[in-house]
C-alpha cells in the first residue's frame, strides 16, 4: 500500500526530444523528488501518433533561453504536448536567430517559415535555488502577444511547469482548455502482480498507488483529483476502497456480503455510486464517501452495473441486461424509470459522459467479439464509432471533452490509447513490459 | 475428525448413487442418515480407521467435482452439471457448519465490471439451485472474479469455454 516509483517501465526509444543523459538526470531527480514526496518525473509510457486534427494550428516553439543546461528542457515537453493533441502543426524553430524577448522577434521571418504563432521564453536560476520560468505566445499575424506568463518553481516542477504552458498555448489558441496537466490512473498487470499507477496525462512520472497479488480494476477519480476509488480482490472477493493520493491512506468503501464493485464519484464528491449483490443481482447502490448510508439505486431482477453520474449529478447511465441484453440505460437520481439510451447492436456497455453532459461514450460489440469505442450524441441519437481496433475496454473522456482514453490491445498485450471525440486523431500509450488496462483520465487540477 | 467420518459414510452413499440413474436415491440416503445421527464411533466403518477419505475430496466422489461450465453470455446450469451441484445442496443440507462460497467466472471479453456482474449471475444461478434444496442463505456466498482469474490463458474458444464457470469452493480449502 506504499507509494513506490515504478522501476519495470522502461523509458522506450521513441520518447520525444528526451535526451539519454536526460533521462538519467531526471531518473536521479526522481529519487529527490520522491523523497521529498512531489511527484516523480519518469518516463513510462511512450507515445505515437496517428491521424490529425482537421485543421491543424502551425506554431513554432523556440527553445528558451538557459534551458538547455537544465536537467529537464522545458519546450521538448510544450511542443510534445502539442503535437500529441494532433491540433498543431509544429514549425522548426531550430535555426538561429532564436528570439526569447518579443523585442528580439522577427514577425514577417516567422511568417515566412510559416507560423501563425510563436512562443519564446526563458528559465534562469535565482539565488534560492528556484528558477523563474517566463514565457510570451506571439501572434506573428497581428504581430502582438497573445499570452505570457512567468513562475517561480523548483527545478523538479520544470515538466510541470512545460505542462501549463502548453495547457495555455493550447487554450489560447484553441479555445479549450487543455489537459496537458491533468494525470491519468490505469492498472499495470506483470506477472502474478497487479499495480494501480497514476501517471500525467503524457505518461511520465508514473507512481504506483497500490501493488498487489490479487487482480485491481475500475479505479475512478474523486472530482478533485485527490483520491481513486478502486476495486481490488485482495481479500479473495470484489471490495471497493478509497485512497488518498498525498497520503497513500485509504479506507473500505463497501465490503457486503458478495461483490462490491464499479465505484463512480457524484461530482460533487459527497457520494460514490457502487455495485453491490448483497441483496441478490448486481444492483446500483448510493453510498456516501466516508462508507456510511448505504441505499439501493437500481431495482431490476438482472444486472445494473457500471453506473457514471452525469455531470449535473442528476443522473446516472448504467449498463444493464434488463432487456435481454447489455444496454445503456439512463436513470434521475431523484427516483423513476429508467430509460434505454443504446439499440444498435446487442452489446454496449461501459458507459461515461462527456463534460459537457452532451453525448456518451461507451464500448460497442460489433460482431462476435470485436469491441470499439463510440460515442453517442444524447440529442438525436446518432452513434459514431471512434475506433477500428479489435478489444476496447474503458472508456473515459479528457476533462476538456476532446479526447477518449481507452485500453486496447496490439500483439496480444494490453496498452492505452487515446482517440479524439471526432475520431480523426489516435494515440497509443505503450510501456515496454506488462499489460497495461482499465485507464481513468483524471480531472482538471485545481490551480489550472 | 467425527465429520470426516461422517462424510466418508455420507459420500460412500452419494457415491453409489452417483453411479446410477435414479435421483430420489441420494435424498433417501441423506435422509437415512440423518435421522440415524450416528456418533462418530457408529459411524466409523470398519477396518479404516484413521483412512477416512474426505468426500469432497475423493475423486470417486461426485462431491470432488466441483465446476459448472456455461455457454457464452449465458448463465443458466445446463442439465449435466445439475446432479453435481444437487449433491452438493444435500451435503450443506446435511452438515450445517459447512460453508461454500459459488465463484462465477467469465471468459476475457467484453467489460470488465460487466463480466464481474456476469459472473455473479453465474454464481447465483448455482445458489438458486442450491436454495430450492433447502440449503439456507447463510450457508452460501456468491462472489464474481469476472475475467479476472483465468484458468485458461490463451486467447480461443479452448480457454474461454474453460473460463465460463462456476466453482463451488468449501470453507477452509
Amino acid at each position: 500500500m506504499q507509494v513506490r516509483m515504478n522501476s519495470h517501465l522502461q523509458p522506450v526509444s521513441k520518447s520525444k526530444g528526451v535526451s539519454e543523459k536526460m533521462k538519467l538526470l531526471n531518473k536521479l531527480a526522481v529519487v529527490l523528488v520522491f523523497l521529498a514526496g512531489f511527484p516523480a518525473a519518469h518516463a513510462a509510457l511512450t507515445i505515437e501518433i496517428v491521424g490529425s486534427g482537421a485543421n491543424q494550428i502551425p506554431v513554432a516553439i523556440v527553445p528558451f533561453a538557459g534551458e538547455s543546461t537544465l536537467m529537464q528542457a522545458v519546450t521538448p515537453v510544450v511542443a510534445a504536448d502539442l503535437q500529441r493533441s494532433g491540433l498543431f502543426k509544429m514549425i522548426d524553430a531550430a535555426a538561429q536567430p532564436q528570439p526569447h524577448e518579443p523585442a528580439e522577434v522577427n514577425y514577417p521571418d516567422w511568417r515566412t517559415r510559416g507560423a501563425d504563432a510563436l512562443a519564446i521564453g526563458s528559465v534562469r536560476p535565482r539565488a534560492d535555488g528556484k528558477l523563474d520560468v517566463s514565457f510570451r505566445l506571439l501572434d506573428t499575424v497581428k504581430q502582438s502577444v497573445l499570452a505570457g506568463y512567468s513562475y517561480v518553481i523548483p527545478p523538479a516542477q520544470l515538466r510541470a511547469t512545460a505542462h501549463k504552458i502548453a495547457d495555455e498555448i493550447y487554450e489560447k489558441l484553441t479555445g479549450d482548455v487543455g489537459v496537458f496537466s491533468t494525470r491519468i490512473a490505469y492498472i499495470v498487470k506483470s506477472g502474478a502482480r497487479y499495480e494501480l499507477q497514476v501517471a500525467d496525462a503524457d505518461g511520465y512520472g508514473a507512481q504506483t498507488v497500490l501493488a498487489s497479488n490479487e487482480p485491481i480494476i475500475s479505479p475512478s477519480w474523486s472530482p478533485d483529483g485527490t483520491k481513486l476509488a478502486y476495486v481490488s480482490f485482495e481479500r479473495k472477493k470484489p471490495i471497493v476502497y478509497v485512497q488518498s493520493l498525498a497520503s497513500s491512506r485509504r479506507q473500505v468503501l463497501a465490503q457486503f456480503k458478495g461483490n462490491n464493485s464499479a465505484p463512480a464519484w457524484s461530482p460533487d464528491g459527497s457520494q460514490l455510486a457502487v455495485v453491490l449483490t448483497k441483496d441478490g443481482s448486481s444492483q446500483i447502490y448510493l453510498i456516501n464517501a466516508d462508507g456510511s448510508g448505504v441505499r439501493r439505486l437500481s431495482n431490476s431482477a438482472g444486472i445494473d452495473t457500471e453506473p457514471a453520474f452525469s455531470p449535473d449529478g442528476a443522473s446516472i447511465v448504467f449498463t444493464s441486461d434488463r432487456g435481454g441484453s447489455p444496454q445503456i440505460y439512463r436513470m434521475p437520481l431523484a427516483g423513476g424509470g429508467a430509460q434505454r439510451l443504446t439499440f444498435e447492436g446487442n452489446y454496449n456497455v461501459s458507459p461515461h459522459f462527456s463534460p459537457d453532459g452532451k453525448s456518451l461514450v461507451f464500448i460497442q460489440r460489433a460482431n462476435g467479439s470485436s469491441f470499439h469505442v463510440a460515442l453517442q450524441d444524447l440529442a438525436t441519437g446518432q452513434v459514431q464509432v471512434l475506433t477500428d481496433s479489435r478489444m476496447d475496454e474503458s472508456p473515459s473522456f479528457a476533462p476538456n471533452g476532446k479526447m477518449v482514453l481507452y485500453a486496447t490491445e496490439i500483439g496480444g498485450r494490453g496498452i492505452l490509447a487515446a482517440v479524439s471525440s471526432d475520431g480523426r486523431v489516435k494515440q497509443r500509450l505503450t510501456t515496454s513490459t506488462g499489460d497495461v488496462r482499465e485507464p481513468e483520465w483524471g480531472p482538471l487540477s485545481k490551480n489550472q | 475428525m467425527t465429520k470426516i467420518l461422517l462424510s466418508t459414510l455420507l459420500v460412500s452413499l452419494l457415491a453409489a448413487c452417483a453411479g446410477q440413474e435414479t435421483k430420489e436415491q441420494p435424498k433417501a440416503a441423506v435422509e437415512s442418515r440423518e435421522a440415524a445421527k450416528p456418533s462418530g464411533a457408529e459411524a466409523r466403518p470398519a477396518g479404516q480407521q484413521g483412512v477416512a477419505v474426505n468426500p469432497l475430496k475423493d475423486p470417486n466422489n461426485i462431491l470432488s467435482k466441483r465446476s459448472v461450465y456455461y455457454d457464452f453470455d449465458k448463465y443458466d446450469v445446463k442439465d449435466e452439471y445439475k446432479p453435481m451441484v444437487e449433491a452438493h445442496s444435500k451435503y450443506l443440507a446435511s452438515h450445517k457448519d459447512a460453508k461454500v462460497t459459488v465463484q462465477g467466472n467469465t471468459d476475457e471479453r467484453g467489460s470488465r465490471e460487466y463480466n464481474i456482474a456476469l459472473g455473479n449471475r453465474r454464481a447465483d444461478s448455482v445458489k438458486k439451485i442450491m436454495g430450492a434444496m433447502g440449503v439456507p442463505d447463510s450457508q452460501i456466498e456468491t462472489i464474481s472474479f469476472g475475467e479476472e482469474k483465468p484458468r485458461g490463458t490463451c486467447r480461443d474458444e479452448s480457454c474461454w469455454k474453460e473460463n465460463r464457470r462456476s466453482d463451488i469452493v468449501y470453507q477452509g480449502e
